[in-house]
């Protein structure tokens, strides 16, 4: 089934347009990686999608349904998805609480509510921190914690805007890991934007590639990496793309 | 500093009078003002309309109002022949409270207003991002900017519990009535009486303290529930 059909996509900043995509479906129950240089237009492309932003023109579709109609349909919409930014904000409180957000909003009962963040910081290994201040947190902890707070929301599609930039490669490691671990286990889409080609060649089953917020390329990416098809691929893969 | 403790111990029972009279005042003012404020300065914080700008500019010109100034206008406007001498409120805690409202909503609409912003943008994708509704994204960007409220209604409270020189006009001074700390200290400073002046100077201050504490030991309780 398709996660989402995009066509005619654009997005202005004043006179720059930063994207500009004809035609995109992504699947679900993949892990795609969007690649490009900065200012590509990778963390637009998902804020888009998070309904964060709304396009200047262009179809979204949704799991076969078309988003941004009403503010009904948006709020049951956004409520599938799931954002983690670069640079996550934790809430004023501790660990827990952060990670309860999101299903206090949707009114869990307590004890469901309970249960759930316990098995989520399990997940993210970060259960001994649930009455810490969330605010505390060490970069690595602080991007588990926000992981857990998407993940205990269920969401049909995770979407990651570099979730391991700054962090060491212990932590990198982390992050992959549970990332992985969490698809396999519950089937859950995730959009990755990355600047780590390794990370895209060590996680993801498809990448795409963005240039001036176009869709240059998007391939499996043993294919992606190996046998490039195009020439804007091939110099942005060994570091020679003029930008 | 004997002289001043002795001078205090023989006029306990007016003093008493004198320090809840400023409270009342100075809190009742803090009250109205902070129920004005915050929704304005969250208000203000949290759109984007066409003369915000110039909007914060008045809000910030009034945080700096001159305290006889504000007391100027109210006396003006409850004077006898003012367009609100009819309800008899000059030289009254009423009046009191009134002046106190015009200095200290600015200061809390300001800090409220600057607290807010600082933030709004951060915490509402993140908020949405979780599954919040708009409203639900308001809420929370309040609740996390709330340093910035306390902050708010403890400078508008300090402001108000310090001040003379509204108060004065438009209260008078006038014993068991509309006398408080502050025009208590100036009216013995007058007469002489530093023991005294100092005395209460040092009440006005452990109360401001107290106030304080009180109010942010109870913040950091709040959190998100």
């Amino acid at each position: 089934m398709n996660l989402f059909e995009i066509s005619g996509l654009k997005k202005n900043f004043g006179d720059r347009t930063v994207l500009n995509i004809n035609e995109l479906t992504l699947q679900t129950s993949k892990i795609y990686a969007v690649l490009g240089p900065n200012g590509s237009g990778k963390t637009t492309l998902l804020r888009v999608l998070n309904l964060l932003l709304a396009p200047d023109s262009g179809r979204i579709k949704f799991m076969g349904g078309d988003i941004g109609i009403s503010q009904a349909d948006r709020l049951s919409v956004s409520r599938q998805m799931c954002m983690v930014f670069q640079r996550p904000f934790m809430f004023r409180s501790t660990v827990f609480n952060n990670v309860a957000y999101g299903l206090k909003l949707r009114r869990v009962a307590k004890p469901e509510c309970e249960r759930r963040v316990n098995e989520a910081l399990d997940f993210v290994d970060m259960v001994d921190f649930a009455k810490h201040s969330a605010t505390r947190l060490s970069g690595g902890e602080t991007q588990r914690v926000a992981l857990a707070r998407a993940l205990v929301l269920q969401p049909r599609v995770l979407l990651l805007d570099e979730p391991t930039a700054n962090l060491d490669p212990g932590s990198v490691q982390h992050i992959e890991e549970i990332i992985r671990k969490y698809h396999q286990e519950y089937n859950t889409s995730v959009i990755i934007v990355t600047h780590n080609l390794f990370q895209a060649k060590r996680i993801a089953d498809e990448s795409i590639l963005l240039i001036n917020g176009e869709v240059v390329e998007r391939a499996y990416t043993a294919e992606f990496f190996d046998h490039p098809r195009e020439l804007r691929t091939r110099q942005f893969l060994d570091g020679t793309m003029v930008y | 500093m004997e002289a001043a403790v002795s001078s205090l111990f023989a006029q306990k029972m007016e003093i008493l009078e004198i320090v809840k009279m400023s409270l009342q005042v100075s809190g009742s003012a803090t009250l109205l003002s902070a129920l004005i404020g915050i929704p304005l300065g969250a208000w203000i914080g949290l759109s984007e309309f066409k003369g915000k700008r110039l909007l914060l500019r008045l809000v910030y010109t009034l945080m700096a109002l001159p305290p006889v100034l504000a007391g100027l206008l109210v006396y003006l406007l409850l004077s006898r022949s003012g367009p609100l001498g009819f309800m008899e409120l000059l030289f009254t805690p009423t009046a009191m409270i009134i002046a106190q409202c015009l200095l200290v909503t600015p200061i809390i609409t300001g800090l409220v207003s600057a607290g807010i912003a600082a933030k709004e943008g951060l915490i509402f994708e993140h908020a949405i991002s979780l599954g919040a509704s708009k409203t639900q994204a308001t809420w929370t960007i309040i609740k996390e900017a709330r340093t910035g409220i306390i902050a708010g209604i403890m400078t508008g409270f300090g402001r108000a519990f310090a001040e003379v020189g509204a108060v004065m006009l438009v209260g008078g001074n006038i014993r068991h009535m509309t006398r408080v700390l502050t025009t208590s200290i100036v009216m013995e400073t007058r007469q002489g009486n530093f023991e005294m002046g100092i005395a209460l100077g040092i009440i006005l201050l452990l109360l401001s303290f107290m106030v304080s504490s009180i109010v942010l030991s109870n913040a950091e309780e709040f959190s998100l529930k």
